[in-house]
C-alpha cells in the first residue's frame, strides 16, 4: 500500500512544483531576471557584515539621505554597526532634531542625541516629491523588504542605470533604470565612483558601494535577523532532539499493540 | 463515576471532584477515551489544529498589548513591536506565519476528512462545525491581515468588502455599513480589529462543539468502518497522546523554519509600504489559504440569466463554501474509506489538483490562459461535488469491507486478541 501512496503524494508535489515554474516564468518578462548576490547575511548562520555595514551607512549618510529618509531609525540603533556609545552620540550629534515647545513656548533645533529618531531630508511627503519631479523618494528603512528580490532588487536596481536601449523613449526628467518597472525611474543614478571616501580603505567602486548600502538598508528593515537566526539554530537543535525522544517513546509505547 | 478516577490525586481533588467532576472528565475524554488502534499520522492535524489555535490566541493577546488600531498609528504600531518590544518580531512572526500553518493544518485536517468519509453519519454536525470552523477562520484571518495596514492590508479589504455592494439594491447600503463611511478608513480598521479579537475566541467555542460531536461517536479511522468492541480500540493515552507529541514536534520544526528562516515567504512585499488609498498596487492577492474561493470569484466573468458576472462570483465563492458543509448528502456512497471505494479513490486527487491548480490561477493576473484553467476548474469544482458525488454512490462497487478493526490490522488472530491496557496504570 504505501509504494502507491507515495507515488501519489510525489505526483500531487511534482503538479505543484510545475505550476510554480510556470509562475515564475510568466512574472519575469518585463524586467530581466535578477542577478543573485552573495549576501553575509544569507542562510541559517547568516549575519549582518559589520564593517560593510558602517560602509554603508557612510553612503547612505553622504548620497542617499539627501532625499531618503530611514524613519524607523533612531541614533540608538547604529550601535548594531558595531559602533561605541560616543562613535553614536558623536554621530547622532552631526545633525540637527527639533525639540520643545520650550519655556517660551517655541519649537527650537539641537544636536540630535541618540534617543532622537534619525531625522529626515524633508519636512512632508509634498516637499519630497516637489524637490525630486513629482515623486517623494521612498522611506529606506523597509525598502530591502517592500520589494521583490528584496536585497538582489535594490542592489540590481543601483546598478542598472545603463544607457536606455534604441527606440525607447525616456519621459523628460526621468531615467532610465533596467530594473525598474517600466524602467522610467525619477531617481537620477545616485552613485558614480569614487563618490564617497571609504574610513577603512576600500575602493569606492559603484558596486563595492551598491553591496555595501544594500547590506546597510537589508539590516535597517530587518535589524533582528542576527538574533533570529542565532535563536533559530537553538530552537532547531531542541526541536530535533524532541523528535528523537518522542519518536522513540512512541515506538516503545505502540509496541505492545502492533 | 466515582471510580472512574480510580484512586487518581490528592484528597483535595477528589473533595472537588466529588462536586465538580471536571478531573473525571477530563479522565473519560483525554485518558481512557476509546480511539481506534489503526488511525494513521493523517489523524495528527485535529490535535494540531487545536494548538495552533492556542498559539494565536497567546500570540494575538501579546500582539494586541502593543498595536494600535488607528489609521494613522497602525503601520507604525507594528514597526515598533517588530523593533522595539522584547522578542516582538518573533512575537509577530509567530502570529503571521501561524495564520498560515493553522490553515495549512485545517486544510489537511478537512481533506483528510473528504478522503477517509469521515462526513458521513453519524458525524454530519461534526464535519458541518468544522466547516463553520473553516468559515470563521477565513474571516479572521482577512480582517487580520488587515491590520498591520500596509499596501496589501488596504487593498484587499477594499476589494473584498467592495464584493458586498454586488448584491442588488441593498449592497452599496451594507458595503457602506461595513465600511463605516465612505471608504476603507479608520472606522473600518477599528471594527475590523473589534472582530479580529472577538472572533477566534467564537471559534474555540464551536471547537468545544466539534469535540463533543466527535467524542459522542470517537475518531473515524483509515478502514472507515466502525469499532464493534474493545479489541478495535486502545486508550488515548498513553498511546495517541505520546503519537501526537511526536506529531506536535516535527510540526513545530516546520513552523519554526518559517518563523526563524522564511518569515515573510508566505507574505507579500508590498505590505511593508503603508497603505496609501491614492496608488493601488499592480497585483493585488489575498494570502496563499484564500487563493482558491479568490480564483473562483474572478473566473465568473459572463453573465447568467440577467445576473451581473460580480454576483456570480461572489455566489460561486462563497458556495464552495456551502458545497463542503452539505457534503454529507452530497455523497450517497454508504462506504466511508477510500480505500475501499475504487472510483472515488481517484477522484479525490483529482479533486485535489484541482484546488491546487485553483490556487495557482489565484495568484496570478487574470489574463489568457489562466482565465481558462480559472473557468475549467470552477467548473470541475462544482461538478465533482453536485454530480459525481451523488452519482458515484449509486454506481461504484465498493471493495468488500473486513470484518473488524482488530481483524483487519491484527489479522486472524484479532478475534481473541486481548484489548491493549493503559499503560502503566492497572
Ligand atoms: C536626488 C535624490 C535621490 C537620491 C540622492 C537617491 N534617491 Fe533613491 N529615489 C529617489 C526618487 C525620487 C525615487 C522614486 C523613484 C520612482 O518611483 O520613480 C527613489 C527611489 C529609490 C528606490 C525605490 C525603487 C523602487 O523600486 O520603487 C530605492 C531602492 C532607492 N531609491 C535607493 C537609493 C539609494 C540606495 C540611494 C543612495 C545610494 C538613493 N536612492 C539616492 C531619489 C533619490
Ligand atoms: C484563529 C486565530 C487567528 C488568526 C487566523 C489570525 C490571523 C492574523 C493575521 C493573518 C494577521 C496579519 C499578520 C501580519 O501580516 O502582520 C493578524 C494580525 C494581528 N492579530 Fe491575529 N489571528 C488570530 C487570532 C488573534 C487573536 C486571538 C488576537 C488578539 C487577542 C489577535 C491579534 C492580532 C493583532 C493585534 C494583529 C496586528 C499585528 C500584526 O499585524 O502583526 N489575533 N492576525
Amino acid at each position: 500500500m504505501w509504494p502507491t501512496r507515495l507515488a501519489k503524494l510525489v505526483a500531487v508535489a511534482a503538479g505543484a512544483l510545475g505550476l510554480l515554474l510556470i509562475q515564475q516564468q510568466s512574472q519575469a518578462q518585463e524586467t530581466p531576471p535578477l542577478p543573485q548576490q552573495q549576501w553575509s547575511f544569507d542562510g541559517i548562520f547568516g549575519t549582518y557584515d559589520k564593517a560593510a555595514m558602517q560602509r554603508g551607512f557612510q553612503v547612505y549618510k553622504q548620497i542617499c539621505s539627501a532625499c531618503h529618509a530611514v524613519k524607523h531609525l533612531y541614533f540608538r540603533d547604529l550601535a548594531a554597526l558595531g559602533y561605541t556609545e560616543d562613535q553614536v552620540k558623536a554621530i547622532a550629534a552631526t545633525d540637527q532634531c527639533t525639540d520643545g515647545p520650550n519655556d517660551q513656548g517655541q519649537m527650537y533645533q539641537r544636536p540630535c542625541r541618540p534617543s532622537d529618531p534619525i531625522p529626515g531630508p524633508f519636512p512632508n511627503d509634498k516637499a519630497a516629491a516637489v524637490a525630486n519631479g513629482g515623486v517623494a523618494p521612498p522611506d529606506q528603512s523597509l525598502i530591502v523588504k517592500a520589494r521583490d528580490g528584496g536585497p538582489d532588487y535594490v542592489y540590481a536596481l543601483l546598478n542598472g542605470f545603463t544607457p536606455a536601449p534604441k527606440g525607447f523613449q525616456v519621459v523628460s526628467g526621468k531615467y532610465y533604470n533596467e530594473y525598474f518597472p517600466a524602467h522610467n525611474i525619477s531617481m537620477p543614478p545616485p552613485l558614480s565612483d569614487g563618490a564617497v571616501a571609504f574610513a577603512d580603505g576600500t575602493k569606492a567602486t559603484v558596486p563595492q558601494m551598491a553591496h555595501d548600502v544594500v547590506t546597510f538598508l537589508a539590516w535597517a528593515s530587518e535589524p533582528n535577523l542576527d538574533a533570529r537566526h542565532r535563536i533559530g539554530v537553538r530552537v532547531f537543535l531542541f526541536l530535533i532532539v524532541g523528535v528523537g525522544i518522542f519518536y522513540a517513546a512512541k515506538r516503545k509505547i505502540w509496541a505492545a499493540v502492533h | 463515576m466515582a471510580d472512574v478516577h480510580r484512586g487518581s490525586g490528592s484528597r483535595i481533588i477528589r473533595w472537588i471532584d466529588h462536586r465538580l467532576p471536571f478531573m473525571a472528565m477530563m479522565q473519560h475524554e483525554l485518558y481512557d477515551y476509546p480511539t481506534p488502534r489503526n488511525l494513521s499520522y493523517w489523524w495528527n492535524f485535529g490535535s494540531l489544529a487545536g494548538i495552533m489555535l492556542v498559539i494565536m490566541i497567546v500570540t494575538g493577546v501579546f500582539l494586541a498589548m502593543q498595536y494600535t488600531p488607528s489609521a494613522s498609528l497602525a503601520f507604525d504600531s507594528v514597526e515598533r513591536i517588530m523593533r522595539d518590544v522584547n522578542y516582538g518580531w518573533l512575537n509577530r512572526y509567530a502570529h503571521a506565519n501561524g495564520a498560515s500553518m493553522f490553515f495549512a493544518i485545517l486544510y489537511i485536517h478537512m481533506f483528510r476528512g473528504l478522503y477517509y468519509g469521515s462526513y458521513k453519519a453519524p458525524r454530519e454536525l461534526l464535519w458541518m462545525l468544522g466547516v463553520l470552523i473553516l468559515v470563521l477562520a477565513i474571516a479572521t484571518a482577512f480582517m487580520g491581515y488587515v491590520l498591520p495596514w500596509g499596501q496589501m492590508s488596504y487593498w484587499a479589504a477594499t476589494v473584498i468588502t467592495s464584493l458586498f455592494s454586488a448584491i442588488p439594491l441593498i449592497g452599496q447600503g451594507i458595503v457602506t455599513f461595513l465600511w463605516g463611511g465612505f471608504t476603507v478608513g479608520d472606522p473600518t480598521l477599528h471594527r475590523f480589529y473589534a472582530l479580529h479579537y472577538l472572533l477566534p475566541f467564537i471559534i474555540l467555542a464551536v471547537v468545544l462543539l466539534h469535540l463533543i460531536a466527535l467524542h459522542r461517536f470517537g475518531s473515524n479511522n483509515p478502514l472507515g468502518i466502525d469499532m464493534k468492541g474493545p479489541q478495535d480500540s486502545i486508550p488515548f493515552h498513553p498511546y495517541y497522546t505520546i503519537k501526537d507529541l511526536f506529531g506536535l514536534c516535527v510540526f513545530l520544526l516546520i513552523y519554526a523554519f518559517f518563523v526563524f528562516y522564511a518569515p515573510n515567504f508566505l507574505g507579500s512585499p508590498d505590505n511593508y509600504i503603508p497603505a496609501n488609498p491614492m496608488q493601488t498596487p499592480n497585483h493585488i492577492v489575498p494570502e496563499w489559504y484564500l487563493l482558491p474561493y479568490y480564483a473562483i470569484l474572478r473566473s465568473i466573468t459572463f453573465s447568467i440569466l440577467g445576473i451581473p458576472a460580480k454576483l456570480l462570483g461572489v455566489i460561486f465563492a462563497f458556495g464552495s463554501l456551502f458545497v463542503l458543509l452539505i457534503v454529507p448528502w452530497l455523497d450517497t456512497s454508504s462506504v466511508r474509506s477510500s480505500q475501499f471505494r475504487p472510483i472515488y479513490k481517484w477522484l479525490f486527487w483529482v479533486l485535489v489538483i484541482d484546488v491546487l491548480a485553483l490556487g495557482w490561477v489565484g495568484a496570478n493576473p487574470p489574463q489568457g490562459i489562466v482565465v481558462t484553467v480559472g473557468q475549467i476548474a470552477t467548473l470541475y469544482f462544482y461538478v465533482h461535488f453536485l454530480i459525481l458525488l451523488p452519482v458515484l454512490g449509486k454506481i461504484e462497487r465498493p471493495r468488500p469491507l473486513p470484518s473488524s478493526i482488530a481483524a483487519a490490522v491484527l489479522g486472524d488472530a484479532a478475534g481473541v486478541a486481548a484489548p491493549a491496557a493503559p499503560m502503566g496504570r492497572s
